[in-house]
């Protein structure tokens, strides 16, 4: 079965490299792609969006419609992570493991307890607890928020630099999946709650799709962000950069909040109670 | 409001799609209908779409307000707006019998599961309207991902089933992926009106034959045709109900219509007429196909199953039709596509009544079910003559054209093909129907000491799930009588001049 | 035969060569190997390839990344040229395409652990066995 589908994927690689033949050379300036659509994203973006950023502007305005849609598509895959996987029920046999704060030592009770101790007391941690390591847990907490100030300056600085919203999103959901791993997944879920992660995953698509409404809304097409410059009170140049820039937002927002959400539901198999 | 139509139909169904899951959240009684105004939302934008279509020629709409090539463009004519009826109108009946499944077996998980089904709507129209490449391995991926996850909340073993979907379809999307990649390295350009000018003086070139070459295979991978097809039984019988009768029907037929539209639109007939090697290669694998569903259908112990093959054989019938090369196997395989989608649709959909009511649907489970539901198994007995091609319904008629159009081009084996799956339909399905007439042995000897014969108690299915079922069995005969319109004013216009 | 004349042919088009061996490698890994998650790595891997095939369309020899330097300030009086900047396209549309192989790994992750909680095992020789018991 190996050996076959080597042999297979051997011809089929070989038919792919023969079909180069004529492709233009690597880096020819001359070459279809560099000749004919492309020229005028270059050389029009900063008078048509006044964005200098042109990946930014082809990707949330030229191309915004296939934005929205990929948006999209990071939505579902966090609705989808969610249908298949969450389970309410309890796991079997949970052991109840405490990590008293003010010495560090651990402690298990084996029954139920009347009241549950007080957080700031007796702290829950996982039952495949790993020893309460200093420098990684201080470390960590130091640096998230600069890591989502970070984030921040990526999806608002989009338009001029390297950036926009997928990238900066993911920053941002990066640092709670940090504070999931260096801490433990409870101190992320206090942070932040399951409905809320949900609700600004679909948010966050939302505000895409409903600034294009909103662009339908006033008389021109879906996502023609020239239409809000009377509602902005700029022209419809800017109103187009601003336009990007709400939709940039959305889509960090969406972004941030689906990786969370699937990374809770994969670490802790769908109980949300305790994982990696 | 009308010159909107093409981007209703998709936008009308995604903000539905987040505000449900905004609901699913905070109010889930809401859910189902908010699910009920978002595809409905989609099946009269399509109705409308195709009204304004029929009366007045194709229509554009660029998105963001910018021109092809440089934005993105929509591109409905005739055959976009049929399929895209026939796409919302199926999903919308479909929730209409589904919602008291769902109801019963995803209490508390509401949310997602209409979310994802409102998305699958979502992307599968989005790839009927598009005239862009690229837009449509996005919206390619949304129906896929949403299949997948929805296929996953089966049986216990239809998480491995969604698994080899995911991974083949993946392989499919990525072949499609790769080879419009091809088209644009040496074009430039991702419009499929504007490939169709900038291709023609490339015909010759090795680097157009492999992006067609590879983007077919894609396509096959996601349409299930023979060989390609390993995913598709254990998929579509392991999946719930609800999600089996809205992806059967339509996932597969949008992948066949996205076929031929890259046949007739980017790589215009001129270029298929070059490749007379590649036609007959085709032909033949369509019957392969056609035979190799039926065969395999008559091994199978399972309604769904049984089902699902059948599918894999109706695919066969579509793509040996768009490969004949004629005017008439292209008419076929546009009238197979409408027709096979209610055909598939109303079948599933009779088979998701049963497994509501009675937990099951092998043949051993189907045993008696004439007295029991008699509304439902006329109504699998109407999608039954369909499939096996008795006039007055649809199916007739397509596979008449098909068979004209194979005579026509000197194709007999396909012909033989066409007609031998025929008769493997007859026997499949007499079979089934034999099965259900008579009633279990045991209770027969179990009442002997009665002096009247036992009364069968009426499980019905629901009337929610009937009236969907009856509506669909009914639609399959109005589709065989509104065959001649549907020829002269939505097929035939489409055809190139190029096709003979 | 004068292998000489396909150097200037591999030294053009090297690019292409290296990122259809990867997507071979990938494609190869997601059908041959047992096991699931080596299969998902495989399908990443070959989804990594056509994004770095996609993207390698793009270069342009000399130029640099599509972002006008002189911003908001000298853009009006520098004409821009389309030579200097490479082609933004092919990093849009795979901007795209990163972010759907990422979905589609999030949704395979989540159908291997339904697959482990039934089965306790993720090779695929052992899943088959299982299902032929029943």
């Amino acid at each position: 079965m190996k050996l076959l589908s080597l042999a297979l994927v051997i011809l089929v690689g070989g038919l792919f490299i023969a079909a180069t033949a004529d492709f233009p050379h690597w880096g020819d300036p001359a070459s279809p792609a560099s000749r004919h659509v492309s020229p005028r994203y270059i050389e029009k973006t900063m008078e048509e969006t006044s964005v200098p950023n042109i990946v930014t502007a082809v990707l949330a305005d030229y191309r915004g419609y296939d934005t929205m849609f990929e948006t999209a598509v990071v939505f579902t895959a966090g609705v989808a992570c969610f249908l298949l996987l969450r389970r309410r029920d309890p796991r079997p046999e949970p052991k109840r493991v405490y990590r008293h704060v003010a010495t560090g030592v651990i402690v298990e009770m084996k029954q139920e307890p009347a009241k549950e101790p007080s957080p700031s007391v007796f702290a829950r941690i996982d039952d495949d607890w790993v020893p309460h390591d200093l420098i990684i847990m201080n470390v960590c907490r130091l640096l998230i928020p600069f890591i989502q100030l970070f984030g921040l300056y990526v999806i608002a600085h989009g338009h001029h630099s390297p950036g926009g919203g997928f990238q900066g999103g993911v920053i941002l959901g990066a640092s709670i999946i940090l504070l999931a791993l260096s801490w433990d997944l409870r101190t992320a879920m206090n942070r932040m709650a399951e409905t809320a992660t949900g609700l600004m995953s679909a948010v966050g698509v939302f505000i895409y799709a409903g600034v294009g409404a909103l662009c339908l809304a006033m008389g021109a097409n879906f996502l023609d962000y020239s239409s809000l410059g009377p509602l902005m009170f700029v022209d419809p140049i800017h109103a187009r950069s601003l336009g990007i820039f709400f939709v940039e937002l959305g889509v960090g927002l969406a972004v941030m909040a689906t990786m969370v959400l699937i990374y809770k539901n994969l670490a802790s198999e769908g109980h949300l109670d305790q994982g990696l | 409001m009308s010159e909107h139509f093409p981007a209703l139909l998709v936008i009308g169904p995604l903000l539905a799609a987040l505000v449900i899951s905004i609901a699913g959240w905070l109010r889930p009684r809401l859910c189902l209908p908010l699910a009920f105004i978002g595809v409905g939302v989609a099946a009269l934008a399509a109705t409308g779409l195709l009204v304004q279509v029929l009366a007045s020629g194709p229509m554009g709409y660029r998105l963001g307000g910018w021109d092809p090539p440089w934005g993105i463009y929509y591109f409905v004519d005739q055959l976009n707006a049929v399929v895209a009826a026939v796409v919302a109108w199926v999903a919308l009946v479909n929730l209409v019998a589904s919602h008291q499944a769902i109801k019963a077996d995803y209490d508390g998980k509401q949310g997602p599961f209409y979310t994802l089904y409102v998305l699958a709507v979502t992307g599968l129209l989005g790839m009927v309207a598009t005239g862009d490449a690229f837009n449509l391995y996005v919206l390619l991926e949304i129906a896929s991902l949403t299949g997948y996850a929805l296929i996953g909340m089966g049986s216990s073993r239809a998480p491995m089933s969604s698994l080899n979907y995911l991974f083949l379809g993946t392989i499919g999307a990525s072949f499609y992926l790769l080879g419009v990649g091809y088209l644009y390295i040496v074009t430039g350009s991702l419009n499929m009106a504007d490939l169709a000018t900038l291709l023609p003086p490339l015909y010759g070139s090795l680097a157009v034959m492999a992006a067609f070459a590879i983007i077919l295979v894609g396509l096959w991978m996601k349409m299930a045709f023979f060989p390609l097809h390993a995913w598709l039984p254990n998929a579509y019988s392991q999946a719930p109900g609800p999600a089996a009768s809205l992806l059967a029907p339509l996932m597969t037929k949008v992948m066949v219509y996205v076929m031929i539209r890259m046949m007739l639109s980017v790589f215009t007939v001129d270029f298929i007429a070059m490749q007379a090697l590649l036609q007959q290669f085709i032909v033949w694998l369509a019957v392969a196909a056609i035979v190799a569903g039926a065969l395999f259908a008559l091994t199978q112990r399972d309604l769904k199953r049984m089902l699902a093959f059948i599918v894999v054989s109706e695919v066969g019938y579509m793509v040996g039709g768009a490969w004949l090369g004629n005017r008439l196997g292209m008419t076929g395989a546009v009238l197979h596509l409408v027709n096979d989608a209610v055909m598939t649709f109303c079948v599933f959909l009779a088979a998701g009544c049963i497994f509501h009511k009675v937990r099951g649907t092998a043949f051993e489970d189907l045993q008696g079910l004439f007295k029991k539901m008699p509304w439902t198994m006329a109504a699998l007995a109407a999608g039954a003559l369909a499939i096996i091609g008795v006039p007055p319904t649809c199916g007739f008629f397509s596979k008449w054209y098909l068979i004209r159009g194979a005579i026509d081009a000197g194709q007999w084996v396909f012909v033989v093909g066409l007609l031998f799956s025929s008769l493997v339909n007859v026997v499949l399905f007499f079979r089934l129907f034999e099965i259900a007439f008579f009633e279990p042995m045991a209770e027969g000897h179990g009442h002997g000491g009665h002096g009247h014969a036992p009364a069968v108690a009426l499980a019905e299915a629901p009337l929610s799930m009937l009236l969907p079922l009856i509506a669909a069995a009914l639609g399959l005969v109005a589709l065989g009588l509104a065959t001649g319109p549907l020829v002269k004013y939505v097929i035939t216009p489409i055809l190139p001049a190029g096709l003979v | 035969m004068d292998m000489t004349q396909y150097i200037p042919v591999l030294l053009t088009k090297y690019n292409y060569w290296v990122y259809i061996t990867l997507m071979m490698i990938g494609l190869w890994a997601m059908i041959a190997k047992n096991n699931l998650i080596k299969k998902i790595i495989g399908m990443s891997i070959f989804q990594t390839a056509i994004i770095l095939f996609y993207v390698s369309i793009g270069a342009k020899y000399g130029a640099t990344i599509p972002i006008l330097s002189h911003g908001h300030g000298g853009a009006h009086e520098a004409a821009v040229r389309a030579v200097d900047y490479i082609n933004p396209l092919p990093h849009v549309l795979m901007l795209t395409a990163i972010v759907v192989s990422v979905a589609t790994l999030g949704v395979a992750l989540a159908l291997s652990i339904r697959i482990h909680r039934r089965y306790r095992t993720l090779e695929e020789d052992e899943i088959l066995s299982q299902l032929r018991e029943q």
